[in-house]
C-alpha cells in the first residue's frame, strides 16, 4: 500500500514546502539523519528544476513497502519543455541555466533508484527511490 | 422593504440574538471557542446585531466607520474569516425565516425580501473580507521586511575578521542579499577574512552551493578571503554525493575552528590575560 502526498510547485517557497514534506515522511519511516539530508537535498534539486525550467509542476512523496522493505519514492512531474538529450543532462557539469550542472546526476547518486522519462515539448517525469538500509 | 426588515429586527432583537448565538455555537469549532470566552462571544454577537440594525438608520459614512471598527475587533479576536462570513449568512437566514413565519409579507414579495436582505448583507461581507485581507497583507509585508532584516547580517568581530551567520532556507532573493551584504561589508569593515556560518542552513543543494562559490569568488576579487564554517557531517556527505567542488573555498566544521584559523591568518592569537607571549608577532586582543 502506497501513501502519496503531493506539493504543487509554483513559487520558490513551494520548494521549501516539498522539502519539509519529504523530511517529515523520511523521519516517519525511520531514515537516519544522513539519509534524511540526502532525500531532502534530492527533493530540493528536483523541485528547483521544475521551478527553473517548467515553472510549474508537482512533487509527490510516496511511502513504499516491498516485501517488508520500507522505502521512499519521490516523483517529480511537470509539463514543461522536456529534456532534449537525457544523456547530456545526466552528465556532470552540464547545465543550460548557468548552474553547477550537478543536479540530476547528483540526485541519481543521492538516491538508490533513479528513472527519468522526458519528451521534448511535453514534459518530464522523474522517479527516485531510497530504501531504508 | 428595508423598513420592514429593520422593524422586524428591532422588534425581535433578543429572539434573533438568542437564536443566532445558538446556531453559531453549533458551527463554531474548537478553534473559535478556545480563543473566545462565552461572554465575549455573546457580547460581540450583540454588538454585531446592534451594528447591523444601525445600517439603515445611520448615515453611510458613519456606518462604514462602525463596520470597519467591528471588523478590526473581530480580526483581533482571531475569529476565522469563514466563521464571520457564515455568521452574516446565518443572520440573514434567521431574519428571512422569521419574517416569512410571521407572514409579514405575501408570497409575491418573498423574492423582494430575499433581494433586499442580499443587497444589505453583501456590503457587510465585502467590508469584513476587505479588512481581513488588509490585515493579513500588512502582517505578511511586515514579516517580509523583518525577515529581510535578519536574512544576511555581516558582523565584524575583530579587526579584519567578520562573520555572516546564515539561518534557514536560502532562496534566490536571499542569495542576492548575501552577496551584496558580503561585498559591501567587506569593504566597509576592511575585513580580510569573512566566515560564512551555515550551521543553521537545513539543506545545501547545488543552487546554495553555487551561490556560496560565487560569493567566495567575489570576496576574493575585493581582496579578502572567504571561509565556509558550520558544515555538519550529513551536509558534507550530500555535498560529496552531489559532486560539488568546494576546493576553492576554505572549509571548517565549526565557527570556533574557523575563528582560530582566521586569527592565524591575521597573525593574531588569543591568550589568557596575565600570560606573556614570547612570540613577537602576537599581541593581546
Amino acid at each position: 500500500m502506497d501513501i502519496q502526498s503531493c506539493v504543487n510547485i509554483q513559487t520558490e517557497w513551494d520548494i521549501v514546502a516539498a522539502r519539509q514534506l519529504g523530511r517529515n515522511v523520511a523521519k516517519e519511516l525511520g531514515f537516519g539523519v544522513v539519509d534524511q539530508a540526502r532525500i531532502t537535498t534530492a527533493i530540493s534539486e528536483l523541485a528547483r528544476n521544475i521551478f527553473i525550467y517548467a515553472h510549474k509542476g508537482r512533487v509527490c512523496i510516496e511511502k513504499m513497502n516491498d516485501k517488508g522493505h520500507a522505502g521512499l519514492r519521490i516523483i517529480a512531474i511537470d509539463s514543461g519543455p522536456g529534456i532534449n538529450d537525457i544523456r547530456l543532462a545526466m552528465e556532470d557539469g552540464y547545465s543550460t541555466s548557468g548552474g553547477l550542472g550537478a543536479g540530476l546526476p547528483g540526485v541519481k547518486r543521492l538516491m538508490d533508484e533513479f528513472q527519468i522519462v522526458s519528451s521534448p515539448g511535453k514534459g518530464t517525469e522523474i522517479t527516485a527511490i531510497k530504501w531504508i538500509r | 422593504m428595508n423598513s420592514l426588515i429593520i422593524n422586524y429586527i428591532d422588534n425581535h432583537k433578543e429572539h434573533i440574538l438568542n437564536l443566532w448565538v445558538e446556531k453559531m455555537k453549533e458551527k463554531a469549532d474548537d478553534r473559535v471557542l478556545r480563543v473566545v470566552s462565552n461572554q465575549v462571544f455573546v457580547g460581540t454577537s450583540r454588538e454585531f446585531v446592534e451594528m447591523v440594525t444601525s445600517n439603515l438608520n445611520d448615515e453611510n459614512e458613519e456606518y462604514s466607520e462602525r463596520l470597519r471598527d467591528f471588523a478590526e475587533k473581530v480580526v483581533k479576536l482571531g475569529w476565522p474569516i469563514s466563521f464571520v462570513t457564515e455568521g452574516i449568512q446565518v443572520f440573514s437566514t434567521i431574519v428571512y425565516d422569521g419574517i416569512k413565519d410571521e407572514k409579514l409579507i405575501n408570497e409575491e414579495d418573498e423574492m423582494k425580501l430575499f433581494y433586499g436582505l442580499h443587497k444589505w448583507t453583501n456590503p457587510m461581507t465585502n467590508e469584513i473580507v476587505n479588512v481581513y485581507s488588509t490585515t493579513w497583507e500588512r502582517t505578511v509585508s511586515l514579516q517580509k521586511i523583518a525577515l529581510q532584516e535578519l536574512s544576511a547580517p555581516l558582523i565584524p568581530v575583530f579587526d579584519g575578521i567578520s562573520v555572516m551567520p546564515l539561518i534557514g532556507a536560502i532562496d534566490t532573493e536571499r542569495a542576492k542579499q548575501i552577496m551584496e551584504n558580503l561585498l559591501n561589508g567587506v569593504v566597509k569593515h576592511r575585513s580580510e577574512v569573512v566566515l560564512i556560518d551555515i550551521t543553521g542552513v537545513p539543506v545545501v543543494d547545488t543552487m546554495v552551493a553555487h551561490h556560496i562559490i560565487q560569493a567566495a569568488d567575489a570576496v576574493r576579487l575585493v581582496g579578502a578571503q572567504c571561509m565556509l564554517v558550520g558544515i555538519r557531517p550529513e551536509i558534507a556527505q550530500t555535498i560529496v554525493s552531489l559532486g560539488i567542488n568546494l576546493n576553492q573555498v576554505t572549509t571548517k566544521n565549526t565557527l570556533k575552528k574557523g575563528m582560530e584559523a582566521a586569527l592565524e591568518i591575521m597573525k593574531k592569537k588569543m591568550i589568557q590575560v596575565g600570560e606573556i607571549s614570547e612570540d613577537s608577532n602576537s599581541k593581546i586582543i
